[in-house]
């Protein structure tokens, strides 16, 4: 029983592991298929890139890889810069009324902007910002998840640094860019990584702000083209899948350790 | 202590303080604490049109949604996505976890393959699982087929539909979840093991006795994740069901944005929206009150 064991555990892991990852597997084999060999499961069949040339030539996904990349760089530029702003206020700057406002700020966290649609779709539009990367970007900027992550770190840097660069005739703003910013780079690095993922993979706010192909980021144009409606088939649909996780997902297969380092810091607080 | 070059200090540490905050207070006033508001407010006026202007009805919004069918049948919807995405998440997480820090051949490859999903988008993740769920072709039907079971429309009735969608967020979320538990078994101290071996301990008991109660804490934070996520979680229907057939698998917020943005009904979709922001509500207030004063504890 005892050596039995082992092995039935490794049977296991291995197992669930191929169910997880068989849909991509499948979405892989489909991708390089005819889609009646992709369903009749045919081994010997040819492979072929037919899919991929009927997918692209479907949709302007330049236009859309293009949106999805400035939409992130927008959101995460914002996002440093206000995060590293306020964070460092919370951490070591005494101020009146300053739990109060920290308090105000976790509060966020449980507000979605998911569930404000309604009236930050009316807020964009009265900005005039409807349909443009910024009014996709806007209302992320002021993440209270990333304030909170910056204000740990800041804490963490020895108040030894900050008397000596002070002693030295540091200003305020230079203190915070010569000593916090650079001591707190892994965070930053972490907070990127999860900011890039979870706005490469946004939807219902894109989908919502967004009206034309100028706009558009990969996830909504990728809903737009796959729709029923369109009656595209399966394997030119796995293949226009595959194409836009593509970036994403080699990201992830060579940095592997630091996505998963990244997701951690940011999860256990 | 009162000189009053301590309270210059003082005072400049006040505007400083203030000056950082500022742009990111505006934002969170502007994209969070104002619509919030707004929202409550609008959800308490009728719906105008040309003829008849939106005026104040008070509670009327919300006393419709009560007695509209749909929006109890998606709330129940809702509670049963919540009531087995969020204990089978967990639970194939601790599975996953368990085994990917044992001693077990291909552990990389283990590894990447539980969190891979974690980096896909929903929309994607929904793309994906439409290539099983399709009928007579998907990978689903012809797994059945071998076995010689009838073609079934997962996605197209009723009974399986909200099924369909369930399985694909367990998908998406375990891994994720998986590697906080990953992190917290990898503090669990080595000789807990060996004392437990000593005593004779079989595995099972050290499993159930040491090594979930020392997983608590991570057990409660990942459980509100996931309460968060049964709300957020919906992209997937876009692809696969749209709610149907016949609101059998439409969820809460697919609901508010259907009202909102296709049947274009904003004040009923700010009286659900604040249903929501309740639930979330006494999710922070479980957060707040009850997990982190455990975890301080220890």
């Amino acid at each position: 029983m005892k050596r039995l064991m082992p092995s039935l555990d490794a049977a296991g892991a291995i197992l669930l592991a191929v169910i997880w990852i068989s849909p991509l597997l499948f979405a892989f084999w489909a991708a390089f298929h005819s889609t009646s060999d992709a369903v009749n499961f045919n081994v010997a069949a040819p492979w072929t890139l037919e899919n991929f040339r009927t997918a692209w030539d479907g949709a302007p996904w330049m236009r859309y890889f293009l949106n999805t990349f400035l939409l992130v760089t927008v959101v995460l530029t914002g996002q440093f810069i206000l995060t590293t702003l306020a964070g460092f206020a919370f951490a070591q700057v005494q101020f009146p009324g300053k739990d109060f406002v920290f308090i105000l700020v976790l509060l966020q966290l449980f507000i979605l902007p998911e569930v404000l649609i309604v009236e930050n779709y009316a807020m964009i539009s009265r900005l005039g910002l409807f349909d443009t990367i910024l009014g996709i970007g806007l209302p992320y900027m002021a993440s209270a998840f990333g304030i909170f992550l910056m204000r740990q770190a800041f804490k963490s840097v020895p108040i030894e640094l900050h008397e000596a660069a002070r002693i030295e005739g540091c200003s305020w703003f230079g203190i915070l860019i010569r000593v916090y910013v650079p001591l707190a780079k892994p965070t930053y690095l972490a907070y990127a990584l999860v900011s890039v993922s979870t706005h490469w993979n946004n939807f219902l706010w894109p989908l919502i702000v967004t009206n034309s192909p100028d706009t558009r980021p990969l996830t909504v144009g990728l809903s737009i083209f796959g729709a029923p409606e369109n009656g595209v088939d399966i394997s030119v649909i796995s293949a226009a899948t595959l194409m836009s996780i593509a970036p994403l997902l080699i990201a992830f297969l060579v940095f592997q350790r630091q996505f998963v380092q990244a997701f951690l810091r940011a999860g256990i607080k | 202590m009162s000189n009053p070059h301590a309270n210059l200090e003082r005072r400049r540490q006040a505007i400083y303080g203030w000056l950082l905050l500022s742009p990111a207070a505006l934002l969170l006033s502007v994209f969070a604490f104002y619509p919030s508001l707004a929202t409550l407010w609008s959800s308490t006026f009728s719906r105008g049109n040309r003829r008849n202007p939106s005026e104040y009805i008070g509670l009327e919004n919300y006393a419709d949604l009560f007695a509209d069918p749909t929006f109890w049948l998606v709330v129940r919807n809702n509670l049963f996505y919540a009531g087995i995405t969020i204990p089978v998440s967990i639970f194939i997480a601790l599975s996953m976890a368990l085994w990917a820090n044992s001693k077990i051949p291909a552990r990389g490859f283990v590894r990447t393959a539980y969190f891979t999903p974690t980096v896909l988008p929903m929309i994607a993740a929904a793309n994906l699982w439409l290539f099983f769920y399709t009928p007579g072709l998907g990978v689903l039907d012809q797994i059945g087929a071998l076995f010689g079971l009838p073609s079934v429309n997962w996605l197209g009735q009723p009974e399986t539909a909200l099924w369909a969608i369930i399985i694909v967020t367990i998908w998406k979320e375990a891994g994720f979840f998986m590697i906080f538990y990953l992190a917290a078994l990898q503090t669990i101290p080595e000789d807990l093991k060996e004392a437990a071996d000593i005593e004779g301990a079989s595995r099972w008991t050290y499993t159930r006795r040491i090594v979930l109660p020392l997983l608590m804490p991570t057990t409660l934070f990942i459980m509100v994740n996931a309460m968060i996520n049964s709300v957020k979680l919906i992209d997937h229907l876009f692809i696969l069901t749209k709610g149907g057939p016949s609101d059998a698998s439409k969820l809460i917020l697919y609901y508010v944005w259907e009202m909102a943005f296709a049947f274009f009904d904003a004040p009923h979709a700010a009286a659900m929206t604040m249903l929501v922001l309740l639930v979330l509500g006494i999710v922070a207030a479980i957060q707040f009150f009850l997990i982190d004063r455990r975890t301080h504890y220890q």
